[in-house]
């Protein structure tokens, strides 16, 4: 148990004419190593959900544990947790304000007390994480850089706190295919090798078959499904009552059981599609 | 009909803080027909934006021309009319909407156009029926959806009456549902204003009349989208990526050549070939 929502509301403006509950009664528990990804039409909640995983917003009602520890608004733990769960916003390089990389991904550690040699070995750690190449880039000013190199500079800069989970709202938003494609297996292997919680916020279905292994679906502040990433992206006509789209994938398994080709659920990748659809050739399969 | 002759661009040091190195645009020959619906494509940083800013003379070419309807963009006793023509709109909702009503909005183009009152009132209900805004005329527009306030820009732009629609990213910064708000406003307003869209979602030009690619500042490649398409090693060289869809089918096309003459780009186009394979 390492993240733990206990029913948790959430209102925003409380105690004025404009209050909104942006959530309601809320409980999950995420363990560590495990890949999430929260998905739900514009304005669900999801942005809110996650700002309670570091403390940075509190629930007006409920608990929020991390660790067994419950969640209070003391600088001393709040430190604590903000370092060990880290979150990257939405289009974070618009937060990027050091005239260098490595004074943008040293920040954080830094101001932790980390120097010397030991920051070095973390920035450059930090930075070929996201596939960035330190002798290249630690002296660029970090406004020099292409829009996907920038947005792995802000996540890098996160990283460097070297956090136990890692939340990200929107990661591949904007980006093309290609600078799409590196960060996302990037986190897939940060995680591979480091163990890392990834939590991510995504309206791409597309993105979270590739890297999630379990959906949370948001729906009115409220948790509508939450489940491994194959049952949840079987079940359509479920997903279109939230809003949501399976992924493509999973759209054209449906239109080929439609026709009679017996396709399995869950199907994620095109890889698995084109898999069972030789199979079905092979066996004959159209009525 | 907007013609690129020999464009080049770069921005020069003196002009903004960020220093760039090299040309943005290289030699670029373009012709975007009256009436099409065109699609640019490219990775991050190809030169798409610096491209769609010089189709209404927002940035103007340091070598070569750019030719609305006859008119040189170099020449600046033409802009105003150029700039009435081809209206733009940009990728992020938030940065372009004005006034503190919709309607308000839509009416600060035609307003600076000089267009009668009463006229105006004629443009704004026109261009909000056709983007279905018109139930939102009244309300303030940081209330609107992402996809709702794309949809006011278009019809802020459309009040202008322009002949020319540039839509640089317009649909990158949405969520699914605000992307299909306006895919589908496209294809309403196919035909009758010619539409220039720059996107990196794939399916966003599966059913244009041309794509175009750019790699480096230059046209690397354009016709239609299935010929395009086809090209599958080359789309991901250019930072691209196929539909699902056609990734699916092209895995499938090796292990059965016969299976489609062309690589499927949309789902039922998959699923046709598939059932009349087997």
């Amino acid at each position: 148990m390492f993240i733990r929502l206990e029913n948790v509301y959430y209102s925003y403006f409380q105690h004025t004419p404009f209050e909104v509950q942006a959530l309601k009664n809320v409980t999950l528990t995420i363990d560590r190593g495990e890949s999430v990804g929260i998905i739900g039409r514009t304005g669900c909640g999801k942005s809110t959900l996650i700002q309670h995983f570091n403390a940075l917003l509190f629930p007006t009602q409920g608990s929020v544990l991390i660790d067994g520890d419950q969640i209070q608004k003391k600088g001393s733990q709040l430190r604590g947790i903000r370092k060990k769960i880290g979150l990257v916003f939405q289009y974070p390089e618009h937060q990027i304000f050091e005239e260098t990389v490595f004074g943008e991904v040293a920040f954080g550690p830094r101001n932790n007390g980390v120097s010397g040699e030991s920051l070095e070995v973390t920035v450059k750690w930090a930075l070929e994480s996201v596939g960035l190449d330190y002798q290249e880039l630690y002296r660029k000013n970090p406004f020099e850089l292409s829009g996907g190199q920038m947005r792995r500079v802000a996540i890098a800069s996160i990283l460097s706190m070297r956090p136990e989970a890692l939340i990200l709202d929107e990661p591949t938003a904007g980006l093309d295919p290609e600078g799409k494609r590196l960060i996302l297996g990037k986190l897939k292997k940060l995680r591979e090798e480091n163990g890392t919680t990834l939590i991510l916020v995504s309206h791409s279905m597309d993105d979270l078959a590739m890297i999630a292994e379990r959906i949370i679906v948001m729906d009115q502040g409220t948790i509508g499904l939450d489940g491994p990433v194959r049952q949840i992206f079987s079940q359509g006509e479920v997903l279109e009552r939230y809003g949501i789209k399976p992924p493509t994938t999973a759209q054209i398994a449906e239109l080929l059981r439609k026709k009679g080709f017996d396709i399995g659920e869950g199907i994620l990748t095109a890889q698995e599609l084109s898999e069972q659809i030789e199979e079905k050739i092979l066996n004959g399969g159209c009525h | 009909m907007i013609e690129f002759n020999g464009v080049s661009f770069w921005f020069s040091e003196d002009e903004t803080l960020i220093e760039k190195k090299g040309e943005v645009l290289h030699n670029v020959e373009l012709v975007i027909p009256k009436g099409e619906f065109v699609v640019l494509m490219g990775r991050n940083g190809s030169g798409k934006s610096t491209l769609a800013k010089h189709c209404n003379g927002l940035l103007l070419p340091k070598k070569g021309t750019v030719i609305v309807d006859g008119k040189s963009t170099n020449q600046s006793e033409y802009l105003w009319d150029i700039r009435q023509k081809v209206g733009l709109v940009f990728q992020n909702p938030d940065n372009q909407i004005i006034a503190t009503t919709v309607e308000e909005d839509v009416a600060f183009g035609p307003e600076n156009l000089g267009v009668p009152q009463v006229e105006i009132r004629k443009r704004i209900d026109q261009a909000l029926n056709i983007v279905g805004m018109s139930d939102f005329r009244k309300k303030e527009p940081h209330l609107l959806s992402g996809g709702q306030k794309q949809r006011v820009a278009i019809a802020g732009v459309l009040a202008m009456q322009p002949e020319y629609l540039v839509l640089d990213e317009a649909t990158s910064m949405l969520d699914p549902e605000g992307r299909s708000e306006i895919m589908s406003l496209i294809s309403q307003l196919r035909g009758s204003i010619t539409i220039f869209h720059i996107t990196h979602y794939i399916e966003e030009a599966v059913d244009a009349d041309w794509v175009i690619i750019m790699d480096q500042g230059q046209i690397v490649a354009q016709g239609k989208p299935a010929d395009i398409f086809n090209r599958r090693d080359q789309i991901y060289e250019w930072g691209l990526e196929l539909p699902l869809v056609s990734e699916t089918a092209w895995i499938l096309q090796r292990r059965f050549p016969e299976l489609f003459p062309s690589l499927p780009l949309k789902a039922e186009e998959l699923v046709a070939a598939l059932c009349s394979f087997v």
